[in-house]
């Protein structure tokens, strides 16, 4: 079970909770586990290409991954981050 | 009162669904059109590009929206914005095959319920130019191949070279009342399109219509529209606001005639909405822009007007009673100007600097009904 920190413009898929658990052993697989219990939460920071949004940072353990096939093992903190965008 | 002109299905009161850059406002109006009043905002910090109410339920609000960090998505109501539920699959794209380059949806950007015998059929243009349909009130979206996948897409729309500068989009999408496998939509850029099929086979229709930017006077696609609307009561003629020009068309004909030529040459004919009159085809109102020079696209020499027609484009008359008369430099967004269905009808556009104007009298006198409000990206007018 593997810890997730949710940014704020999405936690109204996750009753406004900042931290959530996910299962997986890959990014794609704790995304996937994350949409399961949030329905609509992986599309608004993926697309439809399986690429991570413009404005969507993940890390694992404060490394940043790009790639949704990057493993993460069971006890890695996986931080979801919106950066910057104009107003 | 209202009680009993609801159950009789009179309208009650006129709604004005204001979709903006930071949300979606409600502005509610008394029924002599007098009166309104602004909702708190719903989706605070979504871009919202067009909301819209079933007129086949008059329940129903779909909203196309996205966040600046966010990805696109659709929210629906089913009891008037009380409540709202997200699309369980949202439009998208089919995923391209490995090391394929796949089309990615940036924006909704324009929606259209479909055909009053189709309940619950809907349509989504999306930036870059995408259709999509869902059968079940906006819940979940598919792709119509017929476009998205066709071998001429990307001939028909061009690269991202020629997207405009906030992205390339397909609007206009129009359903013929009279048979709902026969379509119309606009893009910019592409052009007009027609479908008698549902959308599984597509035509390009933009014979007449100047293209300045491209070197083919006669190209059969690539052109810029900016609105394009069908005239309910007689849906063989069509109008469109074009970046290079006015346009109406007569079918079976298939050439469009550019009745912006009768526009005040000072004006010019250059302007994002197209208005129609919900109970006689030749009456249109457009607001015009400033597509001269480097297109400012404000209101031309600072000077908002609204102009409209009443026989079908051979003249038209200035309508800015009550507009500022000077130093007011708005911009007029392709989904921000609209008529309700009302006698006398009712206009309504919103401003890129958060104002909505109104006239209860077709134009005559205007009035400004909300000021303050985010920038103005569509403005459509329902019965509450």
């Amino acid at each position: 079970m593997n810890n997730v920190l949710i940014p704020a413009p999405l936690r109204s898929y996750t009753g406004n909770r900042s931290q959530v658990a996910a299962v997986g052993a890959t990014l794609a697989e704790i995304l996937g586990d994350l949409d399961h219990r949030y329905p609509g939460i992986r599309f608004r920071m993926i697309d439809e290409q399986d690429a991570i949004r413009q404005h969507i940072k993940i890390f694992v353990n404060r490394e940043q991954v790009r790639r949704l096939d990057a493993p993460v093992a069971t006890t890695d903190e996986v931080i979801i981050i919106t950066a910057i965008s104009g107003g | 009162m209202a009680g009993k002109k609801k159950r009789s299905g009179r309208a009650a009161a006129p709604l004005l669904l204001v979709g903006t850059r930071k949300g979606l406002f409600l502005l509610g109006g008394d029924a002599g059109r007098k009166a309104w009043r602004v909702s708190p905002p719903h989706f605070l910090g979504h871009i919202v590009n067009h909301a819209i109410l079933d007129p086949r339920d008059r329940r129903t609000l779909v909203v196309a929206a996205r966040a600046g960090h966010l990805g696109p998505t659709v929210f629906r109501s089913t009891d008037r914005g009380r409540t709202w539920k997200e699309a369980s699959r949202p439009p998208a794209f089919p995923k391209a095959r490995e090391g394929e380059a796949g089309l990615v949806v940036a924006h909704v950007f324009w929606l259209t319920p479909g055909h009053a015998a189709e309940p619950g059929v809907w349509y989504a243009g999306t930036s870059p130019q995408g259709l999509f349909r869902s059968a079940d009130g906006g819940d979940t979206w598919q792709g119509i191949d017929g476009f998205n996948a066709n071998p001429m897409r990307t001939a028909w729309v061009g690269g991202l070279q020629e997207a405009p500068p906030d992205g390339a989009t397909l609007h206009s999408i129009n359903v013929d009342p009279r048979d709902p496998q026969h379509l119309y939509i606009g893009m910019s850029a592409g052009g007009v399109f027609e479908s008698t099929d549902g959308g599984a086979r597509w035509q390009p229709l933009n014979k007449g219509i100047a293209a300045d930017f491209l070197p083919d006077p006669d190209a059969q696609y690539g052109h810029d529209v900016h609105c394009l609307r069908i005239s309910p009561v007689d849906p063989d003629v069509l109008y469109h606001q074009n970046h290079c020009g006015i346009y109406r068309l007569k079918r079976p004909g298939d050439r469009w005639a550019r009745i912006g030529e009768r526009m005040p040459k000072p004006v010019g004919d250059i302007g994002f909405p197209m208005v129609l009159h919900p109970r006689d085809p030749r009456t249109a109102w457009v607001f015009p822009m400033d597509g001269s020079t480097v297109w400012p696209r404000t209101s031309v020499g600072g000077k908002p007007a609204v102009y409209g027609t009443r026989n079908g484009g051979a003249s038209w008359q200035k309508l800015a009673q009550g507009m500022p008369a000077k130093d007011a430099w708005w911009t007029v967004k392709r989904q921000a100007m609209c008529a309700d269905a009302r006698d006398p009808v009712g206009l309504y556009f919103g401003t890129t600097s958060g104002e909505v104007w109104a006239s209860a009298d077709e134009g005559r006198r205007w009035r400004c009904i909300a000021r303050h409000l985010p920038h103005i990206y569509s403005v459509e007018a329902v019965e509450a």
